[in-house]
């Protein structure tokens, strides 16, 4: 086992700047995910930790093995594709061994640890099979098997469950997880789903364009996101724009919003506040203000969408539409078309830099 | 209900003529080398007169020797220079490469009496000369681009990931080529193994440009010996190439879905 750190590693392809930069400390043992949209290079830093693709320039290091210009099948990683890529004309033994085969293992110690692997991903039993036999979670397993199988230092997924239907994605959330735990393997995970960064892992970097936006453990980027990207990247928020009032922001129509965490920023720079729609209070105009210090604003319901655990109202103010997540507890639900009364706590509040 | 029937009859007629059509000529050379009647008369009267004559015209035997050992040593370099070609053109990229891709194909269509006769004129300038060297080199030539064409088609619908995923877990290039690559392109090489016999095996033009008498394949001297006036032996020699051909080929279609997926 070992962390791995990526100091200023940049990557161009052509005119086309895939990694600007980026430096990551990966703690040993860690699940770290890497987070981000389509072509934001999370894919490409991962291959840089693998050793499919060397830096322009930056170093990359496993267990402080400076390791940015030897190839792949040199750097004792494990990793877990997309779409698995588990050998089709071998058994799944076979593609469990292949590691410890290449490496050329005395045959009964090949035997016993593939058993050991299989087992560590409750397939002990299908080791005769071949992979287009086994159904898509299965196959998940298998190719986890193999990667860990020989031992290495890092353990790379590359959106390892993104094939996966939405009930077996949870399931194998919560097997990987159990696994990784087990062996305590330092974990890099490439994902665009935000809720399965949120769930598995133990920081997340966001990455956009190329750049790192934030870093850190999964509460502190949902509760203090550093940016609008990061705000709503990373879950959902409604962001206010305005000038910096020092605490807060003032809205272009003079209404003043508090904000109770986030950046120290000087009075008159222009400035977002982010707030999460499940901290917005929501009441029908006329109720009086339980809190002194609440945000207010007011609106009203152009559509509620109902999902059984709770339900989400968007709400129309002076051009912009906000949304407030309430959650079922048996009060009456208000109509599309009422005027609303919006609140929230200064604490719920992260003032945001302009991006 | 009735419409479907007649659909469903006419073509089962449409699957007996199309098989009438390839394999009547066969079928009735095949009966002709057993009949005693060298001037195809009927009635048909069973004789294996040609078969046992056929074992003494040593020059057709000879020139089968010939035919097969150039088949064998052409399937063997074609297959082997060709499938390397191949892996080359899928995994690398480099200065000419879409250049080399384009002029792999015109071989194939340039009329064999042109490739023959340039052939014929480029091996005397050069000092080989004729002779069955020169026919091997010849059929190489011609049998290399069939099996780059089909490994290649081959390699199209192979996961690059797997090889990377090999990597992955330390396996060097040979050994990712040889553990994962090959045994997914194999009915490929196969396929084009098959395709470089049967140019090689079949090839009567080149083979007679650049063959001299006394030495030559089959098919050249089957022209030779019918030149001179037909033998039902044609017929006897003809059978037996088919059977063994038509064996082999069921076989490997047996053993190797062609383009399968699984």
């Amino acid at each position: 086992m070992a962390g791995v750190q990526v100091s200023n590693v940049s990557r161009s392809f052509g005119a086309h700047k895939a990694l600007d930069n980026v430096s990551i400390d990966f703690a040993d043992g860690g699940f770290y995910a890497l987070l981000g949209p389509s072509g934001s290079g999370k894919t490409t830093l991962l291959r840089q930790i693998a050793g499919f693709d060397f830096p322009d320039s930056g170093r990359i290091s496993i267990g402080g093995e400076s390791v940015e210009r030897v190839p792949v099948e040199k750097r004792r990683i494990g990793m877990v594709f997309q779409n698995y890529a588990l050998f089709p004309n071998m058994s799944v033994a076979d593609n469990v061994a292949f590691g410890l085969s290449v490496r050329g293992e005395a045959k009964a110690v090949i035997a016993a640890e593939v058993q050991r692997a299989l087992d560590l991903v409750q397939l002990g039993k299908l080791g005769g099979r071949r992979p287009h036999q086994l159904s898509g979670g299965q196959r998940q397993r298998v190719a986890l098997a193999r990667a860990i199988v020989t031992k290495p230092r890092v353990l790379l997924l590359d959106e390892p469950l993104g094939a996966l239907d939405k009930a077996l994605r949870v399931d194998m959330q919560i097997e990987l997880k159990r696994i990784q735990r087990e062996i305590g393997i330092t974990t890099i995970f490439v994902t665009h789903d935000q809720e399965e960064a949120l769930t598995m892992s133990d920081r997340i970097g966001i990455l956009r364009d190329g750049r790192l936006v934030q870093e850190g453990p999964p509460e502190e980027i949902y509760d203090r996101p550093k940016s609008e990207f990061a705000a709503t990247f990373l879950g959902d928020a409604n962001i206010f724009r305005g000038d910096s009032t020092g605490n807060g922001i003032r809205l272009p129509d003079g209404t003043a919003i508090a904000a109770g965490v986030g950046a120290a920023l000087a009075a008159g720079a222009k400035a977002s506040c982010a707030v999460r729609p499940e901290r917005i209070r929501i009441a029908t105009d006329g109720g009086a203000s339980d809190a002194t210090n609440a945000n207010m604003l007011k609106g009203q319901v152009s559509k509620r969408i109902f999902a059984g655990n709770n339900s989400t109202y968007f709400v129309e103010r002076a051009g912009q539409t906000l949304k407030v997540i309430v959650q079922n507890t048996g009060a009456d639900r208000l109509a599309e078309g009422q005027n609303v009364v919006l609140r929230w706590s200064p604490e719920s509040t992260v003032l945001i830099a302009a991006s | 209900m009735m419409t479907t029937r007649i659909l469903e009859g006419l073509g089962r007629l449409y699957i007996f003529l199309l098989l009438a059509f390839l394999y009547l000529p066969i079928i009735i050379m095949a009966l002709m080398s057993f009949n005693v009647s060298p001037f195809y008369q009927l009635p048909f009267e069973w004789t294996t007169e040609w078969y046992a004559s056929l074992w003494q015209n040593d020059q057709l035997i000879s020139a089968t020797w010939n035919s097969l050992e150039i088949a064998i040593i052409t399937t063997i370099i074609s297959v082997v220079l060709g499938s390397a070609a191949s892996l080359a053109l899928y995994r690398y990229e480099f200065r000419g490469k879409k250049v080399l891709q384009a002029l792999l194909f015109p071989p194939i269509a340039i009329p064999w009496l042109i490739t023959g006769t340039a052939m014929l004129i480029f091996f005397f300038g050069v000092g080989i000369g004729r002779g069955l060297f020169a026919i091997l080199l010849g059929h190489v030539a011609l049998a290399l681009p069939y099996v780059i064409v089909v490994v290649s088609a081959r390699l199209q619908t192979f996961a690059p990931e797997l090889e990377e995923a090999a990597r992955s877990l330390g396996a060097n290039q040979w050994q990712v080529t040889m553990r994962v690559t090959l045994p997914w392109i194999m009915p490929g090489v196969i396929a084009g193994g098959l395709f470089a016999f049967a140019v090689s095996f079949d090839q009567f033009v080149v083979s007679y440009f650049l063959s001299t008498p006394g030495q030559t394949t089959l098919p050249v001297e089957i022209y030779a010996a019918i030149r001179k006036g037909f033998t039902p032996e044609i017929n006897a020699v003809s059978t037996i190439i088919i059977v063994v051909s038509m064996a082999l080929m069921l076989l490997t279609a047996r053993f190797f879905k062609f383009g399968g997926e699984k």
